[in-house]
């Protein structure tokens, strides 16, 4: 057991409301992180085996494409989460994750936490409950920079 | 016999009469806020100010090319008259490309602005989406003005890329001066942006306010303050607290054409600035 992780991720908004027991399940997989203000967090089609929570910080989500460079889609902050590739097979990144500034995570293994939701589908329930919402929030974003609302119209 | 009726006028008549002719004025001084977006500054011919209340616009006269509808964005003291104004059509285009000392027509103001009395001793929350930041910077002035009769005032802005953030420094300088909270963002950006990317509507869930004693003004495009609102109400602030400032053709400005008719309502003289309450049903009317 991971007693400060424990206590790190009861108090995010992702895990707000789960068990006590539960949050131990899942900071068993749970280590604290930390990264510098323009370090890399993840890169595009890499094994996506982490989830991070984020603590402290921003972090820029973002594709490259050539003769465009990176291009940043969504930036994630405090009290979010981003990584959820770790829940679906091929388990691999989708773009890259890079920190703007200092920030702070809780980084969940995600081999580890397969397992534990493979073991005790209550376990999986309860975080695919929590995955979903931010799933429908980001594609519900998405089709809104989608429809360029604030393109010029003539 | 005579079947000629004379129509004899009515003293409202004759304030309508008066209410369409614009009066002439020039502009002052001129800003490039943004591409394609320009703030102009005009003083009256006639040197007589035009007092007026956030929220409201004037109608704008290019000779020779139309007249069109501009909200006003600047501090409703009466002392300084400006707009801003986006190149999106002939009678716009030749507004951004007025220089100090040209002419034009100025009828107005006109309309209902933003519920300023309403939000006295209450959290203020100002959501903004591109130039929608314009007829709300008046009530920003205001507030400024008058901070201490105001709660916790929050301004949450989204553009749709860093450079088409409206009065940059402005902004720069209220989130120093610690008056008022501001959160931006933006729909794209490239990696030089530092700042926060996504949608407006993003910001109202991390925005800080008591519920109960907020009222929340909005504008932006229709489909922005349609999200914007419908999160505003799930932060429990009440339909009738929340206000938006709508956009519709303004062609008399005074409630006779019905070219800005939204339901029930004439935009230039019911609104443009209506309550959640009111526009929420209306809003759900695609062929409006």
């Amino acid at each position: 057991m991971a007693p400060e992780q424990a206590s790190m991720l009861s108090q995010h908004a992702f895990f707000k409301g789960l068990a006590p027991e539960v949050i131990d399940l899942v900071a068993s997989c749970a280590q604290e992180i930390e990264f510098s203000a323009g370090q890399y967090i993840c890169h595009e089609d890499d094994q996506a085996d982490q989830f991070y929570v984020l603590l402290q910080g921003h972090v820029a989500l973002q594709i490259s494409s050539p003769g465009r460079g990176a291009r940043t889609f969504l930036t994630v902050g405090a009290g979010e989460v981003f990584g959820v590739n770790w829940l679906v097979a091929p388990y691999r990144w989708t773009y890259d994750a890079k920190a703007l500034d200092d920030t702070k995570a809780v980084v969940l293994n995600a081999v580890c936490l397969r397992h534990k939701c493979e073991a005790d589908h209550d376990l999986g329930f309860e975080l695919m409950k929590r995955v979903m919402p931010i799933l429908i929030e980001r594609l519900h974003i998405c089709r809104i920079q989608l429809l360029d609302l604030y393109l010029k119209q003539n | 016999m005579s079947i000629i009726a004379i129509h004899k006028c009515s003293p409202t008549d004759t304030l309508d009469m008066q209410q369409m002719v614009p009066k002439l004025a020039r502009v002052k001084s001129y800003f490039s806020d943004a591409p394609d977006v320009s703030t102009l500054e005009v003083e009256m011919a006639d040197g007589v100010p035009v007092n007026y209340a956030p929220g409201q616009f004037n109608m704008l006269t290019v000779f020779g090319v139309g007249e069109a509808a501009i909200s006003i964005s600047g501090a409703p003291n009466g002392a300084r008259l400006i707009h801003t104004i986006r190149d999106v059509g002939a009678v716009s285009h030749a507004l951004t490309r007025l220089k100090p000392g040209d002419l034009l027509g100025l009828r107005g103001p006109f309309g209902i602005g933003w519920p300023i009395r309403a939000a006295h001793s209450k959290d203020v929350l100002i959501v903004a989406g591109g130039l929608g930041l314009a007829p709300l910077r008046s009530v920003l002035y205001h507030i400024l003005a008058h901070r201490v009769k105001f709660g916790v005032v929050t301004l949450l802005y989204g553009a749709r890329q860093p450079e088409d953030i409206l009065y940059q420094s402005e902004i720069a300088y209220w989130r120093e001066s610690c008056e008022i909270n501001v959160a931006l963002t933006v729909d794209h950006a490239d990696v030089k942006w530092p700042g926060r990317v996504g949608v407006v509507t993003q910001l109202i869930d991390q925005a800080k306010f008591d519920p109960q004693n907020t009222l929340a003004m909005v504008c932006g495009p229709e489909v922005m303050m349609r999200f914007a609102a419908a999160a505003l109400v799930e932060r429990e602030i009440d339909a009738e607290n929340i206000f938006l400032s709508m956009e519709r053709n303004m062609k008399c400005a005074i409630g006779h054409c019905g070219h800005c008719q939204f339901g029930p309502n004439f935009l230039c003289r019911d609104g443009p600035v209506l309550s959640y309450e009111k526009l929420r049903p209306l809003l759900k009317v695609k062929e409006l």
